[in-house]
């Protein structure tokens, strides 16, 4: 357990320094907007775990701040001037709606917020995907179907509709009379044709 | 590319043997992998880095609680996709990642899964906690992303190892980009990364954040905003064993408070405002043991100032000054908890500074007493030695011993140092430090003790390739070496941002940092195919083609062990097309040039994203006339396509010597095939703007005009040919110039030669042509977008449903500038709706008129924008809706809309291409529109075809990281809430009020391009397909075909089934043949 927290101060070294070069204005006093993200539980679609919230940003107003979620899916901004804000959170997987908050000097403590997407009033700020995103297409299992779909599959079908449904389509004693007339003009049918080459040669 | 612990996380017990056995259904001998607790059967292939499309079927204790085969379709149910490392991220369980690794498509696995690499002790839902799974898999396919995803983090700061009792030994690192990433010291690979923005620590209104992380994962612990109303220098110190109500504590100096912050949660236990005497605090000192901290600092320049306060209560239980006259200069250095050092203000002196039980007492020495020939110029370098310090002085460092009484001694004297190391404690006691040499290409890294300056522990020498610089930091750590002896290892930051570790005078691992911090990228084609064109060293030698074959054999064989297996796979990646170092017909394979902050240029290979040369720019180093060198852009310098083909691409590096527009530019030409600096020059004029001309040489040398800040402006290549090129077109060349500091936009044209006092043929004076100049109190410039020079326009006309030709307004001479009101240039939340205004207008940039302005009312920045073909589509925050907006600008051509003369257009007659001069009062009409759109966007840039015949999308940059490829078509300013039957044939999407976020749309698709920072497009020579780089903190390309891909044929396509085909067609040919032969045969004997 000790060396767990060693590391801790360790990598708070590190995340201090950073903040040296950093000029910051004082004599602001704001307001803190306290919120959670909350992910469903299980997913219905996909094999995962609740996303991993260390992955999860909370963005203020475009990138004016960015916050990180605790073990327990809280967040928190200080120091927030009174106005109307903007919260997004981003999360691989997840698509949700940047939220309206409105800090007001009046009544502080109080939230006002709202989804933009869809003007949900949330009463309590808490914030949930509105839906997953499915990243990839889903490839379509294999069908017979999508073989006739093929261009391959195409031109066997209209091979076949040549050879065995149109002489149906024709009436049988036209083809007769037609055949005839070609018999005496000596039309030359695909064997004649062949032949002829042949002979050519 | 696999950078993430989970690849690594096998290796070790894991140990695939039965390697060939495949097969469906075919569960073979199954291993054991003891460590990490999985049953492997069966075996063999999956490289890291891809996609996977899975069947599960997930079962406890015999009772399937979850299947991806229940559902409609022929397989049954929808596969599960996820990414090879998905797990580190948290979005995928453990033990499925590592199980499907190294399966073969179509083969399948019974993975017994424990808790740990499952659900682990929580349990969820029906599942119980601690619960062992078994999950039958079979493997679907897997996808390669060519260049994919690359992970830097950028130049490293601050170092801390962590090698004690861990299982895995990691160096933590913190970077100028922000990040903070856990390494793994044997390969150097990223285990947690996450990204900390510096300016959520210092924006938050005076506060400083305090965040605790936890290691392995990177999952913040707590957080704890400390507020103050002063800005200060940050401190943090951490006692190591001091507890305040049974909490460990650790004191924090910010915004003139100190503050002490129980570690476990983040809790402020007590605060004390020591800053309202305006005393800069510099250090804080905790003597071990005692009930007192110590707050060090300075008042003014001249007063030495010690707090002490009580730990438990933080009430102030003392406070003692004492002046001294002659001033400070620099910051103190503290040599123990009750010694300081510091320059005196003229920069000749030490003074020794001693606190104790309220006396302060100080001692000065001359430094010219200490050393002889001392002749000015010394500065204290911060090392952490316990009871000496180290002053370096023009071409030496000296160490310093302080004594007990405040009298300096001189310890040690050392030629030269490059870098030195702070203070390593050892586990019996002592201190070491390390120095850091340069030789002639290589370095030599001294471990030296503090107790014996003039003995070294350890001297390794290192060959150093030229191209990664000086050595600007190092950090070391010690091992305990077989013999019980101390053994170093070093971690070393080069100038080129890029991170070594040394270990025994052998470089264990190497990571180019660099290239997290992307200025400028540019693409340049390979060379052509022929025989005996070598580009760098990519040809294998001979020995290693036959180790490559002898690799293979052992595979065929089944011999080979997992080491070889890798390594096969390794060898066919490079030697399939797409690692070419030639061209290729579609145009896919391109070098990629890109210029970082350090000032490197790297050439990464658009195949597999390796770099094919790298190259330092001594330009762009840091020099004694050349203070703060600086790479601004890259430019096409010269691109042989037609003639002098036998002439290598090059590319222009622009830099300047300082921050402000008139410091001296630097320029060098960089040849993209090799990597060789052809030509450069250091300290020219001043460089304001780069103008790339539309005309080139007989070397196909492209013209280029660069503006100084004096106005003139300076023609090049430097040579007679291009200077009479120049002088022919020198009434056309025109340029602008906004200048957003005082509101002006100007257009500017090229006059004569300049008059100075040296002549120079190649610079010309400029004269202003136009102005606009935005009225000051309403306005502010927010954001400029011009069209791409080199993009191609196919179609210049549209030919609506009802039949209507309109004509495109396309110039190159086109600008979309936007203005805010001044009120509202800051955040969102600062202004009312009321108070601000976005007005954006589309100027001719050669006339300065203005073809079009539009206010939109309520509406502020940030604007980001995109100008392509005669549209531009920008981004900005509407507040009144308070949502973010994007619109869309169309420009068309009125003149030539009246002209209808569409039979002549259609017969060829129409003369399009008579010359339109800017000259003419173009008579245009715009359309627009505007949608919500949900994300913030960061950068936006759209996609480029080589004909320009493709639909275009326009690529968004989304505050998630992630990039967006939005259709077109979205934003057509014509779509209706009702389009007509016509309309809805000419491809019209019936209007929404939001634009629609398809998540299969995301070029990234589940990855995230941390810190994104600009997307780079290319065409491809395949008209459908547009190369993407996207850059930040991490690299990503891919291919994107916008119509899908029309002219090539699909990956699944199957040839066997085309060629199954064509039997058949033949087949069926001589049975109608033999059938009608029968036939004939059959009437004629009738």
């Amino acid at each position: 357990m000790a060396t767990y927290y060693v590391l801790i101060y360790l990598s708070l070294i590190l995340l201090l320094l950073p903040s040296a070069l950093g000029i910051s204005n004082g004599n602001v006093e704001g307001y803190s907007i306290n919120g959670k993200v909350r992910f469903p539980g299980f997913s219905a679609t996909g094999f995962g775990l609740p996303a991993k919230i260390s992955n999860v940003k909370v963005i203020l107003n475009g990138g004016q701040k960015v916050t990180f979620l605790r073990p327990d899916g809280y967040f928190s901004f200080h120091n927030v001037p009174a106005g109307t804000h903007l919260i997004e959170v981003a999360a691989i997987g997840y698509f949700f709606s940047p939220v309206r908050v409105d800090v007001s000097a009046r009544n502080p403590g109080k939230v006002q917020a709202a989804l933009t997407e869809n003007r949900r009033v949330l009463t309590e700020l808490v914030l949930e995907p509105l839906r997953e995103e499915q990243y990839y297409e889903i490839r379509e299992p294999f069908s017979p179907m999508s073989l006739l779909k093929s261009p391959m599959g195409l031109m066997i079908g209209f091979m076949a509709i040549v050879m065995f449904l149109m002489p149906k389509l024709v009436d049988a004693e036209e083809l007769k009379r037609a055949q005839e007339e070609m018999g005496n003009q000596g039309v030359p049918s695909i064997a004649n044709f062949l032949a002829g080459a042949q002979r050519t040669n | 590319m696999g950078c993430r612990c989970s690849s690594s996380y096998l290796e070790g017990p894991v140990q695939n043997t039965s390697l060939q056995n495949e097969g469906r259904r075919a569960l073979m001998g199954c291993l054991l992998a003891a460590a990490a607790g999985i049953f492997f059967c069966e075996a063999a292939t999956a490289v890291s880095t891809s996609r996977r499309a899975v069947h599960y079927v997930a079962k406890w204790k015999g009772i399937t609680f979850m299947t991806s085969r229940q559902g409609l379709g022929v397989g049954g149910g929808t596969p599960y996709g996820f990414d090879v490392g998905d797990s580190e991220r948290g979005t995928v369980l453990k033990g499925l990642d590592l199980g499907v690794e190294g399966m073969r498509v179509g083969g399948q696995r019974l993975l017994i899964v424990p808790p740990e690499l499952a659900y682990g002790n929580k349990g969820v839902q029906e599942i119980p906690p601690n619960a062992t799974i078994e999950l039958d898999v079979e493997l679907l396919a897997i996808k390669q992303n060519p260049f994919g995803h690359q992970q830097y983090i950028g130049k490293v700061k601050h170092a801390v190892f962590h090698t004690q009792k861990a299982a895995r030994k990691r160096v933590v690192v913190s970077t100028e980009e922000n990040v903070v990433a856990s390494l793994d010291l044997r390969h150097g690979e990223i285990c947690g990364y996450c990204h900390i923005f510096a300016d959520v620590i210092t924006l938050s209104s005076g506060g400083s954040v305090l965040r605790a992380w936890n290691l392995p994962d990177g999952q913040m612990v707590w957080e704890s905003t400390l507020l103050g109303s002063k800005a200060s220098k940050p401190l943090l110190l951490i006692p190591t064993n001091l507890k305040v109500n049974r909490d460990n504590v650790l004191f924090v100096y910010g915004n003139g408070f100190i503050h002490a912050v129980a570690t476990i949660d983040g809790e402020v236990i007590w605060k004390k405002e020591l800053a309202s005497e305006g005393v800069d605090v510099q250090q804080l000192i905790y003597p071990d043991g005692s009930d007192t901290l110590y707050a060090v600092g300075l008042l003014g320049l001249s007063q030495f100032d010690v707090y002490q306060l009580d730990v438990k209560s933080g009430e102030l239980l003392r406070h003692y000054n004492m002046l001294f006259p002659a001033g400070f200069s620099g910051d103190l250095s503290f040599v123990s908890d009750d010694t300081a050092v510091a320059m005196d203000s003229t920069g000749t002196a030490l003074v020794a500074m001693h606190f104790q039980d309220g006396q302060i007492s100080f001692h000065q020495t001359d430094v010219s007493q200490l050393i002889q020939d001392f002749s000015g110029g010394a500065v204290i370098l911060p090392s952490k030695i316990a009871g000496s310090f180290i002053l370096k002085l023009d071409s030496s460092v000296v160490f310093i011993k302080v004594r007990n009484d405040g009298k300096l001694e001189v310890v040690g004297r050392l030629g030269h140092a490059d870098a030195v190391s702070d203070a390593l404690s050892l586990s019996d006691g002592q201190q070491a430090f390390s120095l850091i040499q340069h030789g002639d290409g290589k370095i030599i890294l001294t471990v030296k003790l503090s107790n014996d300056w003039t003995s070294n522990v350890i001297e390794e020498t290192t060959q150093m390739d030229h191209q990664r610089g000086l050595v600007h930091k190092v950090f070391i750590n010690s091992y305990v070496r077989t013999d019980r002896s101390n053994g170093f290892r070093a971690l070393i930051v080069m100038e080129d941002h890029s991170l070594l570790l040394l270990q025994q005078g052998e470089i264990v691992w190497t990571r180019e940092d660099g290239l997290a911090s992307i200025m400028d990228v540019k693409a340049s084609e390979l060379p052509v195919e022929k025989d005996g064109v070598s580009v760098a060293k990519v040809e294998h030698n001979l020995f290693e083609w036959l180790k490559g074959h002898l690799l293979k054999l052992k595979g065929t064989l089944m011999i080979a062990t997992p080491d070889d297996v890798a390594a096969i796979q390794k060898m066919r990646l490079q030697s399939s097309e797409k690692s070419k170092m030639t061209r290729d017909r579609n145009g896919f394979r391109k070098l990629l040039i890109v210029l970082t902050r350090a000032g490197k240029l790297f050439a990464l290979h658009t195949g597999d994203g390796r770099i094919v040369w790298s190259l330092l720019l001594n330009t762009l180093r840091k020099s004694e006339t050349c203070e703060n060198p600086r790479g601004i852009s890259l430019h096409q310098w010269q691109d042989p396509h037609h003639h002098a083909l036998d002439e290598n691409p090059s590319v222009l590096v622009v830099g300047r010597c300082g921050h402000t527009s008139d410091s001296a530019g630097v320029l060098s030409i960089v040849d993209t095939y090799t990597g060789e600096e052809r030509n450069h020059m250091g300290s020219v004029h001043s460089i304001a703007h780069i103008i790339p001309l539309p005309f080139s040489d007989s070397m196909e040398q492209r013209l280029h005009l660069l503006v100084d800040a004096n106005g003139h402006a300076h023609l090049y290549p430097r040579s007679a040919e291009a200077l009479g090129i120049f002088q022919r077109e020198l009434g056309n060349i025109y340029w602008y110039s906004a200048e957003t500091d005082k509101n002006i936009l100007r257009g500017h044209g090229v006059r004569k030669n300049c008059v100075l006092e040296v002549s120079d043929e190649f610079c010309f004076d400029t004269r202003d042509l136009w102005s606009i100049v935005f009225p000051s109190e309403s306005e502010k410039i927010a954001a400029t977008a011009t069209r791409s020079l080199n993009e191609v326009v196919h179609t210049q006309a549209k030919v609506t449903a009802d039949q209507e030709v309109m004509y495109k307004f396309i110039s190159k001479n086109l600008l979309f500038l936007a203005t805010v009101a001044p009120k509202a240039v800051g955040p969102i939340g600062s202004v009312t709706p009321d108070e601000s205004s976005l007005v954006v207008y589309v100027i001719d940039t050669v006339t300065g008129r203005i073809l079009h302005r539009m206010t939109h009312h309520g509406s502020q920045g940030p604007v980001q924008a995109v100008f392509s073909e005669n549209w531009v589509v920008y981004h900005y925050f509407n507040l009144r809706a308070h949502r973010y907006e994007m619109s869309v600008i169309e420009i068309y051509d009125q003149a030539r809309a009246d002209n209808k003369e569409i039979l002549k257009l259609v017969l060829g007659t129409h003369n399009l291409t008579s010359p339109i001069t800017a000259y003419s009062r173009p008579e245009v009409f715009t359309k627009s529109q505007s949608y919500f759109f949900t994300h913030s966007v960061k950068t936006m840039a759209v996609t480029s075809t080589a004909k320009g015949i493709t639909s275009k999308q326009v690529l968004l940059g989304t505050i998630g990281d992630q990039v967006l490829a939005l259709d077109k078509r979205f934003l057509d300013p014509r779509r209706t809430i009702n389009p007509t039957p016509a309309e809805k044939e000419e491809g019209i999407i019936p209007l929404t009020d939001s634009l629609p976020i398809i998540p299969q749309s995301y070029a990234t698709h589940a990855l995230k391009v941390e810190g994104l920072r600009g997307i780079a497009t290319v065409p491809s020579k395949l008209e459908s397909t547009t190369l993407v780089f996207a850059y930040g903190v991490d690299l990503f390309f891919t291919h994107l075909a916008p119509s899908r891909t029309y002219d090539s044929l699909t990956e699944d396509f199957s040839y066997a089934l085309l060629l199954l085909t064509i039997v058949a067609l033949v087949a069926a040919i001589f049975v109608t043949w033999v059938w009608s032969e029968k036939k004939d045969l059959q009437e004629k004997w009738r």
